[in-house]
């Protein structure tokens, strides 16, 4: 089985709107949200919900003003200010480390197991499709990351299917290292500005780290053709494969306001001609990295 | 000498697990008697972080002295080296025949990690 | 005065409002970039560094002549990060959540902290606004921890204006907790809808009174309005999408600083945020 993560380093990129697109063209997929923070493909895919299960990871310090003597202690030792003059603790700011309720003298801190989110199993019009939803102010979108693809993949390898395709999350931390280990290869999606150029190169080194092939499309390209050029230039320097150019269309946002595919909605536009070359020449590369490594 | 093998079930006859981190059992056995000792590792395997670190505290502390699994990510990997635990991480099929395998010497230990780290 | 400016996702100009809003202000001002995962900031308001400071946090490193194996230095820790291993404890740097537990819970008091690199911090300058950012090490994992680190260089007697990273997770959270205001930066699509309705729900729980500025407000549909509307959240200012602004902020540049108009539509939605907080700063420039 293949997985292609589709990545940018920043996001509004259009990221997602692309990978719906490539979710109409690509056969015998298992879709994947791991942009857990803003999951926003659901809105795209409408998926219809088979399985839904709480998503629980960490720990968070509760005391009870009954049994606490206000010694202090856990004042003392507790390295995120989390808990307060009134020994309540706040629990946005607790890290779930635990000192507090390993060292409490009085016994008087619970540490319950933090239920963070959901995770869901669904059935969209293109194939299966997992996906989670984040708490508010919760950390681990990691962990959580980590869950998604994993239960894409026995997914796939239930029904048979021979591609993950995964909207990754922005940015280069936790979520987004989530979201690389073990991929078959990664689709970066840059915008043609100076900080379209930087976003890349941070992802791309994040991407060479993992030792991950990576491709990269610039979407918008006509907005910005010099530093569209600038982002392909650097991409041959690294090895990462050029893809092609996207240029603005406002097809894209429009099928998005329909809740449509950029193809449901119009596929004949020049984005959507535009798309359509980039996902051939993808699944062409997946193609051939499969046939390598199966010789 | 005791050896640990990554399990999917309690007794000899278990499919190995290729996880070890998240393998559900590690079986930890005598190679001389086939004594055994099925060591839970559930809590481990809904771990999100650093269960293949713990999975290696658990072998080191039932003094097994070689692990047997598929795969090893880095983490786990330096835990075992750093207690002097030898890995074989391709090997598949049940415990006793990864035991059997050990015991003619059919087993190759490795000196790398074999997956990416496990985020 | 503090403002966080933030959004629920990436893309929708929140950092050409953040930078904007800076340099259109006439007082002392600094900006803080805390989006350290992917620090842009700079890019537009183009500052002199003069200085950079390589953050660190504390890790534990065990004194294997003290320690006796113990173990409860890995009983305590919840992240899986210092194991006892055959004869030796080895700390796992990359996991460790610097909580010092390991270390206050060691009889032997075996244990002391050294340092893993989170990342830097720059600090620079540019025609009087003082600009700080932090920029996440690659490979680091953990936000937090930086971005608290950027925001020790608050001054209270001047506004500051902090561009917040995307989303509602921890680390943006960091970036808005104790701000006084919460400028959330959306587009008028099923996505930024959606992304504003979580963004909008991290701020009530810190409980920040907040404003929109709606972006690209002729694209898409009316959701976004009739939702501020029902939740009661003013809109600010309207941008609609001009295809000129897109190629200016491609290349890096800032409307306020060519364009009067556009600097009279950020001092007005900078009054509208010091009226809403109500106490307005005073102008030292
Ligand atoms: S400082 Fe805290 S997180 Fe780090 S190793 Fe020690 S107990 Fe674990
Ligand atoms: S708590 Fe201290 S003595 Fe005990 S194992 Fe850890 S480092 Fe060694």
């Amino acid at each position: 089985m293949q997985e292609l993560v589709v990545i940018s380093g920043k996001g509004g990129t259009g990221k997602t709107t692309l990978l719906a697109a490539f979710a109409s063209l690509a056969h015998n997929k298992v879709l994947c949200d791991a942009d857990v923070d803003a999951a926003d493909l659901h809105l795209i895919l409408d998926p219809k919900i088979r399985q839904r299960h709480d998503f629980q990871s960490g720990h968070t310090a509760e005391i009870n003003p009954e049994a606490c003597t206000r010694c202090g202690l856990c004042r003392e030792l507790c390295r995120f200010d989390a808990i307060g003059e009134n020994f309540q603790v706040d629990p946005i700011s607790c890290e779930g480390c635990g000192v507090c309720y390993y060292f409490c003298p009085e016994n008087a801190i619970a540490f319950p197991l933090n239920t963070c989110g959901e995770w869901y199993v669904s059935d969209t019009r293109f194939g299966p499709m997992a996906h989670a939803r984040l708490g508010i102010a919760e950390e681990n979108s990691g962990k959580l990351v980590t869950l998604i693809r994993q239960q894409g993949k026995e997914r796939a390898q239930r029904d048979g299917l021979d591609l993950l395709l995964t909207d990754g999350p922005p940015g280069v931390g936790c979520p987004v290292i989530a979201s690389l280990g073990g991929a078959t290869a990664v689709l970066i999606v840059a915008e043609p500005s100076v900080s379209g150029l930087h976003d890349m190169e941070r992802v791309a080194q994040l991407a060479a780290g993992f030792n991950i092939p990576a491709m990269v499309c610039i979407n918008k390209f006509d907005i910005n053709p010099e530093q569209g050029k600038a982002i392909e230039a650097y991409a041959e320097k690294k090895n990462i494969a050029v893809m092609g150019r996207i240029p603005f269309d406002p097809m894209f946002t429009k099928a998005m306001v329909m809740g449509k595919t950029l193809f449901e909605y119009n596929g004949r536009s020049e984005g959507s001609d535009a798309v359509r070359s980039i996902w051939e020449k993808v699944a062409q590369r997946l193609d051939d990295m499969e046939r390598k490594n199966s010789q | 000498m005791k050896i640990a093998i990554s399990s999917r079930g309690k007794d000899l006859d278990s499919p190995i697990d290729p996880r070890f981190g998240r393998a559900p059992y590690l079986i930890i056995v005598d190679t001389d008697s086939l004594e055994f000792e099925a060591v839970d590792n559930g809590a481990n395997m809904n771990a999100f972080k650093g269960a293949g670190i713990q999975a290696a505290a658990a072998v080191s502390k039932k003094g097994a002295k070689a692990l047997l699994t598929g795969h090893c990510g880095p983490k786990a990997f330096q835990a075992l080296e750093a207690a002097q635990i030898k890995v074989a991480n391709d090997v598949s099929g049940t415990v006793r025949d990864a035991v059997a395998a050990y015991n003619e010497g059919n087993v190759s230990f490795s000196d790398n990690p074999n997956t990416d780290a496990h985020w | 005065m503090i403002i966080s400016v933030a959004s629920g996702k990436g893309g929708t100009g929140k950092t050409t409002i953040a930078t904007n809003l800076a340099c259109s202000y006439e007082g002392s001002v600094q900006f803080l970039d805390c989006d350290v995962e992917e620090p842009n900031a700079h890019l537009f308001i183009r500052p002199d560094i003069h200085d950079v400071e390589t953050i660190r946090t504390p890790v534990p490193e065990v004194d294997m002549e003290k320690c006796t194996l113990c173990g409860k230095c890995s009983e305590i820790c919840q992240f899986n990060a210092i194991a006892v291993l055959g004869e030796t404890v080895l700390p796992f740097p990359e996991l460790c959540h610097s909580c010092g537990g390991c270390m206050a819970v060691c009889p032997e008091k075996a244990i002391t902290e050294t340092g893993r690199e989170l990342g830097i911090i720059e600090r620079g300058s540019r025609k009087g606004m003082a600009f700080i950012h932090g920029k996440l090490r690659i490979g680091e994992a953990m936000a937090p921890p930086l971005i608290r680190k950027v925001r020790e260089n608050i001054r209270p007697d001047v506004l500051t204006i902090i561009d917040a990273p995307p989303g509602t997770s921890c680390p943006v959270i960091a970036s808005m907790k104790g701000a006084d205001f919460v400028l959330l930066v959306t587009e008028p699509t099923p996505f930024g809808l959606y992304d504003l309705k979580l963004a909008l729900g991290a701020v009530k729980l810190l409980g920040i009174p907040c404003g929109l500025v709606i972006n690209r407000s002729d694209i898409g549909d009316d959701h976004v309005r009739a939702y501020a509307e029902a939740e009661k959240v003013p809109v600010l200012m309207e941008i609609t999408f001009a295809r000129k602004i897109a190629e200016a902020y491609s290349r890096g540049e800032m409307p306020v600083e060519t364009d009067d108009h556009w600097k009279a539509m950020f001092r007005e939605l900078y009054s509208r945020i010091a009226a809403i907080v109500q106490t307005p700063i005073e102008k030292t420039g």
